[in-house]
């Protein structure tokens, strides 16, 4: 009897152990975060959480299936905030099952703050307040210098062009939404593009891809026409909706570029592979081209086909370039102070933790201060 | 001035209310960010009704002028109403547009799949014409960029690596001492075209992200604060 | 006109040509080549190759039919990896008209591993909502997807019982042409540390590097080359390898054609120089 007793422990599965259930942090409540430890035998099938509102009273599953990991996230629509619950977990083989103890009490509580994200909330902080800083030194009169964009300076020499051969002008904002920063900043490089045009009778053709961001066109150039004093020549025949799919709009521009020939060519938003494909149409009819987007991977190709291209955040600077008001050149002097920042705070990492690496075996110290920092800024999962 | 000022407002609250719920798990703010993404693509949703419009009336006016190109908007009205038309049958008839004996998805297996396609595939003939035109030695810079395209383009292919080996053998022949299998191993090209996107690639757009993120930063600013303000119509 | 300013200034009309000949003799020809397997596909593989029996993954179909070419190699060598290894995948996208792209691969493999719709996959299908529905997934997949792509809850479906969340999420693949896989690493990778691997086409594939490096995401599988690494890694070459001959070809032209180039613009310009 002895021998059968000690055959059957050795052979009977195990309880699952150090159950731990506690309240899933920054979030909005009615979440509990339960973990455990098991041994895991072949023979395991998997394993099924119970849940009750007293240590003694009835234990119901969270889950009809068996899970087959050591952790879980109860966010069952039945868990209310600020109520006690406890949990126990079962392991289960093919002939038998062993329950945990009883884990508990916790209590599922909806956070105010969500703390991983102080990291966020202290850099938001920081750099805000340095913008503010900068803009309100710009109200005060202080002068700002901004460097030549070459991009920028070539628009007048593109539309001159343009009307000399008597040629229209497209621009186009690309597959960009309205919700897009370049789109936003390209809205201002269209108005004085249209205000230009109004003024040397050139036609401006805008085919876009997104209806809104084709209302704030026809908003925008005709606001522009009425502004030269030509409301007249103003037409919404030239505003229109293309298409939203990226290569039916590459086609349809390629044919109002081939049918039209453009004098110039302005390619300011977001662009995906399809860049190419319009730049070197452009290119092909002899068009002026200039260019401008957010999407790194597309500023190569823009590079190698087009005039002129606006790298990285020039294009963000068009309307301060554009309007050269001490406050919006305040925003470019804070945006400037900000990189040079950063750049400094990268460089001293860079130095620190290749040193913690170097002589970590000397000065373990380091390395856990470094390691610190790291994960200060991207907690780790 | 209120017509300027109530947008200005609506803009100000909505961004310290998106701001403040990103920090603030707790109900209501917890479910605002996705309240608000939600609304917008609602929202959006329907303004593709102006788009549909914007083309047909275009379109339309055309084959009614008898301007130049008519046959082709005529073309492209029909063929909007056609796909409209086979999708909505699709649609009651089988659930969904893509189940696979829809006639919808006759269309898009046999006309959306090929043209989409086709349009991609012309990319390689302008990069061609593209990449033979720029990559011209006019500077130092101009050349690394050269040299640096060549090795990715290498790198990136099977040729990179037939090309090694053969130069793997010459060195062989030069110097019978150095092991033939170690330097096969080696795959230069491959190893450089690796290098080359993991670390200055890399480095690289980083700077430019971190660029862009911060342009982002400032024009958002812009925006809340109400200094930048031609999204608006005055 | 003297030979090197030929050189120089070549018809883009004989480049084309030259080209498409170059490209197309190798797929008629299809000749047997090698292929590396570079160390981002390799740990993509891994990623996958290391996960239990039985675990979910969800894969996303973000591009549409203008990237099949390159993308959808991809999503057949990684569903045959994962029937292979008897995984359960959920198959979504944030554009509709990707999505058939996934139901004609899993139509394509399924049956080659007896997998049966609902029992070792399920197609949830497209919700409008982008960024809403990538955070909303991290609370409850069932406030975005109740029912799959043709209707019918997924609560009927055995192993979707089990999935609420990104918790319950091994792995997420997005195969994307865009933006979209910067989207799903911003939402779901930052904020609910999905693991998550990668598939792009060639264009977009340097952009993914920025994460592949910073631990980010698990593996990069970029464009036809690295579909058909990871179409060696699963030993079921496809379209894919079958492209790659082509691919080296036309590589080699534009090595080629750039040498020409540069030899006839530093002659042209030695000579006006010395004019």
């Amino acid at each position: 009897m002895l021998h059968l007793h000690i055959l059957l422990t050795f052979f009977a599965l195990t309880p699952p152990e150090s159950v731990l259930v506690k309240d899933n942090p920054n979030d909005q409540g009615q979440a509990i975060v339960i973990t455990w430890t098991h041994p895991a035998p072949e023979s395991l099938l998997g394993f099924r959480i119970f849940r009750s509102t007293s240590p003694t009273g009835d234990f119901t599953p969270v889950e009809p299936e068996l899970l087959n990991r050591t952790d879980y996230l109860d966010t069952d629509t039945l868990l209310r905030d600020g109520v006690a619950y406890y949990y126990l977990i079962r392991a289960y083989s093919a002939n038998d099952s062993a329950s945990s103890a009883v884990a508990g009490p916790v209590i599922a509580r909806a956070q105010w703050f969500n703390a991983s994200r102080l990291n966020v909330l202290v850099l938001t902080l920081i750099i805000s307040a340095l913008f503010i800083y900068y803009i309100l030194r710009a109200r005060q009169g202080k002068q700002m210098f901004i460097r030549k964009i070459s991009g920028l300076d070539a628009i007048d020499d593109a539309l001159g062009r343009a009307t000399e051969m008597g040629k229209p002008i497209l621009f186009s904002f690309g597959l960009g939404y309205i919700t897009d920063m370049v789109v936003i900043a390209a809205l201002p490089l269209l108005r004085r593009i249209g205000k230009k045009s109004a003024e040397y009778a050139v036609r401006l053709i805008v085919p876009n891809s997104d209806p809104i961001v084709m209302t704030a066109a026809q908003e925008t150039v005709k606001e522009a026409y009425t502004e030269a004093g030509r409301p007249d020549l103003y037409n919404p025949d030239n505003i229109t909706f293309v298409t939203s799919d990226q290569f039916g709009y590459a086609a349809g521009v390629d044919g109002i570029i081939l049918r039209e020939r453009p004098g110039a060519i302005f390619w300011l938003g977001y662009f995906y592979a399809e860049s190419l494909i319009l730049a070197e149409t452009g290119h092909t009819v002899g068009a002026i081209q200039l260019a401008g987007t957010t999407e790194t991977t597309q500023l190569p190709f823009f590079v190698a086909a087009c005039d002129y291209t606006m790298i990285g955040e020039e294009i963000y600077a068009a309307s301060c370039y554009l309007k050269p008001e001490p406050v919006m050149l305040g925003t470019i002097k804070g945006e400037d102070f900000i990189k040079m920042l950063l750049i400094f705070i990268i460089t001293v990492l860079v130095f620190f933790g290749t040193a913690a690496t170097l002589l970590n075996r000397n000065i373990p110290s380091l390395q856990t201060v470094f390691e610190a920092i790291v994960n200060w800024f991207s907690p780790p999962s | 001035m209120f017509q300027r000022s109530i947008p200005l407002f609506i803009v100000l609250f909505t961004a310290l209310l998106l701001i403040v719920a990103f920090f603030i798990p707790h109900k209501p703010f917890g479910d605002l960010e996705s309240r608000f993404l939600n609304w917008y693509a609602i929202i959006s949703g329907f303004t593709f009704l102006l788009g549909l419009d914007s083309l047909t009336r275009h379109h339309l006016l055309k084959v009614i002028r008898r301007e130049k190109g008519w046959f082709y908007s005529l073309l492209l009205v029909l063929s909007l109403f056609a796909t409209l038309t086979v999708g909505l049958y699709s649609w009651v008839k089988f659930s969904s547009p893509f189940a696979l004996r829809a006639p919808f998805m006759w269309l898009y297996k046999y006309m959306i799949i090929p043209l989409q396609a086709t349009m991609f595939a012309t990319l390689a003939f302008f990069i061609f014409s593209a990449a033979y035109r720029a990559f011209r030695i006019r500077n130092l810079g101009a050349t690394l960029l050269l040299i640096a395209a060549c090795l990715v383009m290498l790198g990136n292919v099977p040729l990179g690596s037939s090309i090694w080996q053969r130069i793997s053998q010459l060195v062989h022949l030069v110097f019978p001492n150095t092991r033939l299998d170690l330097l096969y191993q080696i795959e230069l090209f491959a190893q450089i075209k690796d290098w080359l996107m993991a670390i200055p690639q890399a480095a690289a757009g980083r700077g430019i992200g971190i660029g862009l993120a911060l342009g982002g930063i400032a024009m958002s600013l812009r925006i809340i604060l109400g200094i930048e303000r031609t999204y608006l119509s005055s | 006109m003297k030979l090197w300013e030929r050189l120089a200034t070549i018809d883009r009309r004989i480049i084309y040509s030259i080209l498409a000949l170059v490209v197309i003799l190798p797929l008629i020809l299809k000749p047997k080549i090698g292929v590396r397997v570079s160390e981002p596909v390799r740990d993509a593989y891994s990623a996958i190759e290391q996960l239990p029996t039985n675990s979910v993954v969800m894969i996303s179909i973000d591009f549409d039919p203008s990237s099949a070419p390159e993308v959808q190699p991809m999503l057949i060598a990684l569903l045959r990896h994962c029937f292979k290894k008897n995984l359960k995948v959920i198959l979504t996208g944030q554009l509709a008209l990707g999505l058939p792209m996934g139901e004609i691969a899993l139509n394509q493999v399924a049956p080659e591993y007896q997998k049966v719709y609902g029992k070792d996959y399920v197609n949830i299908g497209y919700r409008p909502g982008y960024a809403a529905m990538m955070v909303g997934i991290g609370r409850e997949i069932r406030d975005f997807f109740k029912t799959d792509y043709r209707g019918v809850p997924i609560d009927s479906f055995e192993f979707m019982r089990g999935v609420h969340n990104y918790h319950d999420i091994a792995l997420l693949v997005s195969l994307a042409h865009g933006a979209v896989a910067d989207a799903w690493i911003q939402y779901a990778g930052a904020r609910f540390k999905q693991k998550i691997i990668v598939g792009c086409t060639g264009v977009n594939a340097p952009g993914m590097y920025q994460y592949y490096s910073a631990h980010q995401i698990e593996g990069i599988i970029g464009g036809l080359q690295g579909a058909s690494e990871y179409e060696t890694l699963v030993q079921k070459p496809g379209s894919a390898t079958l492209g790659m001959p082509a691919q080296s070809a036309a590589h080699g032209l534009l090595i080629l054609l750039l040498i020409i180039g540069n030899i006839g613009f530093l002659l042209s310009r030695k000579k006006s120089r010395g004019k």
